[in-house]
């Protein structure tokens, strides 16, 4: 620790003056030590209120049967996968930033990791909810999974890429689960030994006892290694067979081998940009302006910049190739797409999906505030039409033009999936409530080696190059939570 | 003989803690733990603790999860009832390999964080074991025993040397107890 120090040339990882480990703690256990301020309350009573839709809309579809949505014989899937699609996508950003950025040794993962995990968690949620109720009959969704039965035990068939999705949902939320709840026990210790009465004995139980000894932190730095090194491959998986169950139809246009990966960059495209969404307020709301600084924004913003060009390279390709196969059908998909009655959902997914991430080429614009949080609702709008135009448009034209037909959602379809937006602010909110936001462990870690205070202490002892410093000193201009004075100290006269 | 059992060095310093450790190493104090708010790299060499052999028992339950898995295909596409589907074979190996691997992965993550829990007994409910409770805040504490190590003077010197802003004699192995 002492013995190397970070490069100056490295931005700082987390801001502000005096921050010690009692204050780090102090920061992120705020909100969950003290009642919930107007911000959170407001957002609470919205969000619930939006949850509550949810469960009359889901109770309505199991109730009267999905006969309550807009589908018809010809589009048989419509809001209900888009929606699933849609949520599991989102739920790739918190495995990605866990377990790939752990590989990858980025150490500004340690700030955002939790939040970004509990949100995979509450969006893997919500999309588990639509492959329930798309089933129909609910009650008999455990079908898919291998059980004895009375059928002459006729067994599901594993040939099947909506077999291999359950596995794979299922696999995913639990391993998710328990990457998530095992970074939780330090931080859930921390508040145990720092509460008093009820609130101690329910932390208590929660934080499995958990006492810091070297042992234990050995072993948990092991566990976490090895969980990110199989959630890794494990979260590359899920969106592949997720877009498997459309490429292994025959449907034109979901019949390419180009959606495995093609899926997997809009997954992380979109996860990332409502971790941008969250965290951009969370940040503001809960003062962790010095923990999520405007480095992480930045780099954030840098991932969605680069996952949307992948999407649409991905979104050329499937022209190309659709003109390329010379096959009628696949041709007439994509011009349909182009110009047919839905023109209008793929041209609002080319411009937010393709248009609009290249923005951020501009640091002006990556470091922006308000122009990040109203992109990233823009990518999340259009990977919500991505997913529209992949199924709606590639069914509402059947092989015969006499069953050719559109889509309209009805109010359960809008109610089902306003709703889950609600369901997953509820979740998030109450979550910010009862658990640490930030790793308050792993934030701990960067103190000695990442922080600015460190930083400026190892200017002020001089040794350092001038040319470096500058360069420091440059690159904390775009920081919102460092002041001009504050860089100004830091010269080198 | 005073009736303390353990000495607390509480530090406010990672790097100090480990300065303690070799200050009391030099002169044969034997190190009960250390509890530490965040995880110190390094520690474990100083103190002699051996590394984890947590990797094998992951690898292990890897094989056996993957094993779970191809045998849950193959009994029930091949050996116990093979359908007909659209004259394919019934032994499809490269279908078998999403599910073959979710069981891989699923049986890995369970195994491996069970083991974990159950050898440190760490479980929903269990009595914190804690012998300063700022050793999860901001406090790096290093306990030593006290009826092991008798110069208990020599023992306080020597910590505070190193840094130690306080040091405890607690009568109690754990204070969290109530």
């Amino acid at each position: 620790m002492s013995s190397h120090n970070e490069s100056i040339l490295r931005e700082p990882l987390v801001t502000g003056k005096d921050i010690t480990y009692a204050k780090v703690t102090d920061d992120i256990l705020l909100p969950v030590e003290n009642k919930p301020n107007k911000a959170w309350w407001i957002g609470f009573i919205l969000a619930a209120l939006g949850a509550l839709l949810w469960v009359f809309s889901v109770g309505y579809t199991f109730w009267t049967g999905i006969g309550a949505w807009g589908l018809n014989k010809t589009v048989g899937w419509a809001w209900d996968i888009t929606d699933f699609v849609w949520w599991v996508g989102i739920g790739h950003a918190g495995t990605l930033i866990s377990a790939v950025l752990l590989l990858f040794r980025q150490n500004w993962r340690n700030s955002i990791n939790r939040s970004a995990e509990a949100m995979t968690i509450f969006a893997v949620i919500c999309a588990a909810t639509y492959v329930v109720a798309h089933m129909g009959r609910p009650w008999l969704a455990y079908w898919i999974f291998p059980l004895p039965n009375q059928f002459g035990s006729l067994w599901v068939n594993f040939n099947s890429p909506l077999v291999w999705d359950a596995f794979a949902i299922s696999t995913y939320f639990t391993v998710s689960l328990v990457f998530w709840y095992c970074g939780l026990l330090p931080d859930i210790a921390s508040v145990r030994d720092r509460a008093a009465g009820l609130k101690r004995r329910i932390y208590s139980i929660m934080s499995f006892g958990w006492n810091g000894s070297v042992k234990t932190w050995q072993r948990f730095e092991i566990v976490s290694l090895i969980l990110a090194g199989i959630s890794t491959p494990l979260v590359l998986s899920v969106h592949t067979i997720v877009s498997m169950d459309f490429a292994t139809s025959v449907i034109p246009g979901w019949h390419t081998t180009i959606f495995p990966p093609y899926f997997v960059a809009g997954a992380i495209f979109s996860g990332f940009a409502m971790v941008q969404t969250l965290l951009l307020v969370m940040r503001k709301v809960l003062n962790f302006e010095n923990y999520i600084t405007m480095f992480h924004i930045e780099s954030m913003n840098k991932i969605i910049m680069v996952t949307g060009s992948i999407v649409g390279i991905a979104y050329l390709t499937e022209l190309f190739i659709a003109w390329y196969s010379g096959s009628e059908y696949e041709m007439y998909a994509f011009a349909n797409r182009i110009a047919g009655p839905y023109w209008w959902a793929y041209w609002t997914m080319m411009t937010c999906n393709v248009i609009s991430p290249q923005l951020f080429w501009f640091k002006k614009i990556r470091t922006s505030i308000p122009i990040s949080w109203v992109l990233s609702i823009v990518v999340n709008i259009g990977m919500w039409f991505e997913r529209f135009v992949i199924i709606v448009t590639s069914l509402h034209r059947d092989y015969l033009p006499s069953s050719w037909a559109m889509f309209y959602p009805t109010w359960t379809d809008v109610g089902i999936f306003v709703g889950s937006i609600g369901l997953f602010f509820t979740l998030f909110l109450l979550f910010l409530r009862f658990l640490p936001g930030i790793a308050i462990a792993e934030v701990k870690l960067l103190l000695k080696s990442a922080s600015l205070q460190q930083k400026t202490k190892l200017i002020k002892e001089g040794h350092l190059d001038k040319e470096q410093v500058e360069f420091f000193r440059n690159s904390l201009t775009k920081y919102d939570s460092v002041t001009a004075d504050e860089i100004k100290e830091l010269e080198i006269k | 003989m005073s009736n303390f059992k353990y000495i607390i060095g509480s530090f406010a310093d990672p790097d100090e803690l480990m300065d303690g450790i070799d200050k009391l190493q030099a002169n044969n104090v034997s190190i009960y733990d250390c509890f530490t708010p965040m995880p110190i790299h390094g520690i474990e060499a100083k103190l002699g603790v051996k590394p984890s052999r947590l990797p094998i028992a992951a690898f292990c339950f890897g094989l056996l999860g993957g094993t779970l898995g191809f045998s849950l295909l193959y009994y029930t596409m091949f050996y116990d009832w093979p359908m007909n589907i659209g004259g394919k074979p019934a032994l499809p190996l490269p279908d078998f390999v999403p599910v073959t691997f979710e069981c891989t992965i699923l049986i890995t993550a369970l195994g491996m964080v069970a083991t974990f829990f159950y050898r440190n007994h760490l479980f929903p409910g269990r009595a914190p074991r804690v012998m300063d409770l700022r050793a999860t805040d901001d406090r790096f504490i290093l306990a030593v025993d006290a009826n092991d190590n008798t110069d208990h003077a020599k023992i306080e010197t020597l910590l505070k040397e190193a840094g130690a802003v306080e040091v405890k004699y607690n009568e109690r192995k754990y204070v969290s107890y109530e």
